[in-house]
């Protein structure tokens, strides 16, 4: 006897409890096996490249603060860096030196965050992300001294970071090195030899180089899949040509491998803000410019940045106004996200939370 | 009136509340006003009553428990607000549910929406029917308890299916059919795993099981525990195989759609399930209310070892992620299967070979027993670990893994 | 697996890495921007950068022609300086941009309302808030190792990055009402 079976379509999201925000994806199952995958988008809409066109240079700042709100830092770099290719100008050195620790400690927030909600979603319950959100407070505390907020920084300026530190940041920051190396231990020994997470996730979801090349993703998710592509290392920016660091590189592309990555990533991370630490040397920070900043008619430029997600980019047009005539974002979630068919199509319902867990979306920067 | 000497037969109190002590002190004390029926009957009301409510202040006791557990291993404080410690938390839960609107969602079956969460609670009551708090304090003390306990809890089974085809929601129908497969599969390694343990005691009866254990049970059957309390993890739907309520995959699973009232029920079946259940390892396990000292510090003792239980499942839960449902079901029939069939086989042969004249196993029988078994498990565990790694695991990695790798940057590889 | 329960159980024996909100409070840094703004009326010009540069735009700033002395140079006073509230996001671009130190960030966080209304904050408000600037982009105040909210709130000649007196002379006006400030100190 044959047992007569239909697909049965459900909408994951927006309201899923695990879609990263209000990601929706409408999937067709054959019991637990997905067969079809759309992805339904725009719920988080706000419009930002239009915002953009409506405020002057420096405002889009607090902008950027909120695409992706898990890793503000980078965005405040990447958009600061685009705007000095358009008015041709350059930090001082402490000033990028700020912002590369700043944008690493933030990656490292970013990929606590990541890899926390990741193993949430494998089912633990919400002890690795205490763990992982355990050490993300300290640097939100770090970042509080930095620039008074926590989570939307407004750090950076065109031309430098805001201004310079406080005197008790340094000692904190030498505190939490000290300390994280020993979270960072703990975060690793709940999880990287974790059987059932292995289990889960080795073999899951693979996604081929090429393929990877041809969405083109980004950031962990491409590094994952065997191809060492990172900005930082390609077109130095800010600091990075002053420091040392390894990209991690995974082997199959799944599951196990992005999470692998991340978990490197942080350690590599804290080489840099170490490095940053080191070398970094009093002077000014911020380059002194008018309060409303004007560029040349029909200039352009790209500012990228390698953010926790992937590539990150502003490309910015001026008409010589005080506002950017257009602002367009290139943000790695949305475009990561283009690979949710290979990577869901012909697993288990259980598995798609976790490979949409794995390539890390934040909902802020897709819809932007 | 004297009722208790007369010769009714069924409605004696010597019939099946028969060794109860409670159960003679207020019988014997309204038999003076009432006819033997009705003092049979209030008798019997008034203590179902205590320990249904002992049960569910027990259900909401682990609720507190649980959380305040969970929130010290996540290093947080857990609730703290209402009462000493946070303790109070269970009631305003409680107090928030009942006054929640009580939603049946539209297209859903209501009468069999309505009767899950009773039928939850009750299965879960009923089980504690047979528990032996203390020395001859159980409900009653049924020959066949191991049996009833079983036949009992498999009844949540219907209960999720149920309540997951009459949600009309398709999380729900993820979350029952996934229920449902795990149940009826976990059933049996369960089931093979108490067999050796009644085995050995020579009863069904859950009294007479502690009384057996002059060696506890987790010492002479170490795989059965351990299968035991996998199982039983299973059926409560707790990590790592909490696949029908997977929160962060199919929302609640079977309960999606529950609210107020009924959601409360639920929980409360839930949380007197891991009550009922630690129970029972305890008394099949852990000696019951055996320990030293006088015999009416049973209780006592009773419940440090269900305490025990249920920290351990806190201790998995708040450790371990999810398996997937398939994986679910590699390690029920590949894994623990075996592991039980295992010592079932071994179990046979000791009794077989210890036992003296009239068919019982003395103390130091049990003791080589034990050594045996705990020899035998971390072998058998070890050896079939190894073999579910490989066999859990999905299709092997297809990504043709054309590293397109840049020359002259640095890179880590994996391992 | 069995390093995953010892990380837990080790995590068991320690102390709870939160605190407990409304006993227990984090020690905020100097920087941090609240959730309200410190304005010292009498350093303010009205000369409405601060509005202008609000990517938001929620400050509105009416002023009208002085009558207290005109010929002096203080052309203009306050009316109306209101702060939406219920829009802000706390950038601090208003704080970036105001050149007479008038307009700081606040330092508690505590502003819920039941009324949106209520949230628009008013000059009135504003004037009767006690003053306990943020140090966020104020290196005076970082330089004066001021804590806010720890030591008494500040009045307006202790907050500005010049001496007071030359702002005194920047804002005209400030010289008729002088008498009336002068028992209170100086900075
Ligand atoms: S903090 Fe930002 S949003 Fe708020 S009033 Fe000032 S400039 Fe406007
Ligand atoms: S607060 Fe500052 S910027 Fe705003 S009107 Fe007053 S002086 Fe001008």
């Amino acid at each position: 006897m044959t047992i007569r079976t239909e697909p049965m379509t459900v909408n994951v999201g927006p309201q899923h409890p695990s879609t990263h925000g209000v990601f929706r994806v409408r999937i067709t199952f054959d019991g637990e096996d997905i067969v079809e995958v759309e992805p339904v988008l725009g719920y988080l809409h706000r419009g930002s490249e239009k915002l953009a066109e409506e405020r002057n240079y420096v405002q889009v700042v607090t902008l950027t603060d909120r695409l992706d709100y898990t890793s503000s830092m980078i965005n405040n770099q990447a958009y600061c860096l685009a705007v000095e290719q358009l008015l041709g100008i350059e930090p001082p050195p402490r000033g990028k030196y700020l912002r590369t620790l700043a944008a690493e400690l933030q990656r490292i927030a970013s990929h606590l965050i990541a890899v926390g909600f990741f193993v949430q979603e494998l089912g633990a319950f919400g002890t690795p992300l205490m763990y992982t959100f355990r050490s993300r407070e300290r640097i939100l505390d770090l970042f509080e001294m930095l620039c008074g907020a926590r989570v939307t920084v407004s750090y950076m300026r065109p031309g430098g970071v805001f201004a310079d530190t406080p005197a008790d940041f340094w000692p904190a920051l030498e505190q939490f090195l000290e300390d994280f190396e020993g979270e960072l231990e703990e975060i690793e020994n709940l999880l990287l030899s974790n059987e059932i997470l292995m289990v889960r996730t080795r073999g899951v979801s693979p996604l081929p180089a090429d393929v990877a090349i041809n969405c083109s993703v980004s950031g962990p998710v491409l590094r994952a899949s065997g191809v060492n592509w990172d900005w930082r290392k390609m077109a130095p920016y800010d600091a990075y040509d002053q420091v040392e660091f390894d990209i991690p590189v995974g082997q199959n592309g799944d599951n196990y491998d992005r999470f692998w990555v991340r978990m490197q990533e942080v350690r590599q991370s804290l080489r840099i803000v170490r490095q940053c630490v080191a070398q970094i040397e009093p002077g000014p920070v911020r380059q002194e410019l008018p309060l409303v900043l004007r560029a040349a008619p029909g200039a352009e430029a790209y500012g990228r940045v390698e953010a926790s997600k992937g590539e990150l980019g502003f490309f910015l047009v001026s008409d010589g106004g005080v506002s950017p005539y257009r602002c367009k974002i290139r943000s790695p979630s949305l475009i990561n996200l283009t690979i949710t068919e290979h990577l869901l199509l012909g697993w288990k319902l259980a598995d798609m939370i976790v490979s949409l867990g794995s390539v890390d979306i934040n909902m802020g920067e897709v819809d932007r | 009136m004297r009722c208790v000497s007369n010769a009714e037969g069924m409605l004696s109190a010597d019939g099946v509340l028969g060794g109860n002590p409670l159960f003679y002190f207020i019988y014997n004390a309204v038999a003076h006003i009432a006819p033997c029926w009705l003092s049979y009957l209030i008798s019997g009301l008034v203590i179902m009553l205590i320990l249904i409510n002992a049960v569910l202040l027990g259900a909401a006791v682990v609720s507190w428990g649980e959380r305040r557990l969970l929130g010290r291993f996540q290093n947080r404080v857990g609730p703290n607000r209402w009462g000493p410690f946070g303790a109070f938390q269970p009631i305003a839960d409680l107090a928030k549910l009942i006054t929640k609107e009580d939603i049946v969602p539209y297209g859903a079956d209501k009468l069999a929406f309505t009767a899950v969460p009773i039928i939850m609670v009750a299965a879960v009551l009923l089980g504690t029917a047979v528990l032996p708090f203390a020395k001859d304090v159980a409900l009653v003390d049924l020959n066949v308890g191991v049996l009833f306990v079983l036949a009992v809890s498999s009844l949540t089974s219907i209960a999720i299916f149920t309540a997951g085809w009459a949600s009309n929601n398709r999380y729900a129908l993820f979350g029952a059919g996934r229920a449902v497969a795990v149940l009826l599969s976990y059933e049996v390694p369960v089931v093979l795993s108490l067999l050796g343990v009644v085995m050995v005691a020579g009863s069904m009866s859950l009294g007479d099981i502690v009384a057996a254990q002059a060696v506890p049970f987790f010492l002479v059957q170490p795989l059965a525990f351990f299968v035991f309390i996998a199982g039983m993890s299973a059926e409560l739907n707790r990590t790592p195989f909490d696949v029908a309520e997977a929160e962060s995959e199919i929302i609640a699973g079977y309960h999606t759609e529950y609210s107020g009232i009924k959601f409360a029920l639920i929980q409360a079946a839930e949380f007197g399930g891991v009550l009922v259940v630690s129970g029972l390892i305890a008394t099949l396990f852990l000696a019951g209310w055996a320990g030293p000292a006088a015999d009416w510090l049973g209780w006592l003792w009773f419940l440090i070892k269900v305490f025990i239980g249920i920290f351990l499942f806190v201790w998995i839960r708040s450790t371990y992620p999810r398996l997937r449902l398939d994986q679910i079901m590699a390690v029920c029939w590949k894994f623990l299967m075996p592991l039980s069939i295992i010592n079932l086989v071994a179990v046979v042969l000791e009794v077989f070979f210890l036992r003296d004249a009239n068919g019982s196993l003395s103390t130091a029988d049990l003791w080589i027993m034990a050594g045996i078994n705990i020899v035998l498990a971390g072998g058998s565990i070890l050896f079939f670990g190894r073999f579910i790694k490989e066999k859990v695991r999905t299709e092997a990695p297809t990504a043709a893994a054309t590293n397109q790798v840049v020359p002259g940057v640095s890179t880590i590889g994996m391992r | 697996m069995v390093k995953g329960l010892a990380v837990t159980l080790s995590n068991l024996m320690r102390k709870p890495f939160t605190t407990s909100y409304p006993e227990q409070r984090i020690r905020q840094h100097p920087r941090f921007r609240g959730e309200e703004f410190t304005w010292y009326e009498e350093r303010c010009t009205g000369c409405a950068s601060c509005a202008k540069y609000c990517p938001l735009g929620i400050i509105k700033i009416v002023t009208s022609p002085s009558e207290t002395a005109p010929l002096q140079g203080d052309k203009y006073r306050l009316e109306t300086f209101d702060i939406e509230l219920q829009r802000c996001m706390f950038c601090g671009l208003c704080v970036e941009a105001c050149p007479y130190d008038a307009l700081f960030m606040g330092s508690g966080f505590e502003e819920g309302q039941y009324k949106r209304t209520d949230l628009v904050i008013t000059i009135d408000r504003l004037r009767q808030a006690e003053k306990n600037p943020s140090t966020w982009f104020r290196p005076q105040l970082e330089g004066m190792d001021y804590r806010p909210g720890e030591g008494r709130p500040l009045g307006w000649r202790e907050v500005g990055r010049e001496n007071w007196r030359w702002h005194q002379h920047e804002k005209a006006g400030m010289r008729l009402a002088a008498g009336r400030d002068d028992s209170e100190g100086e900075a």
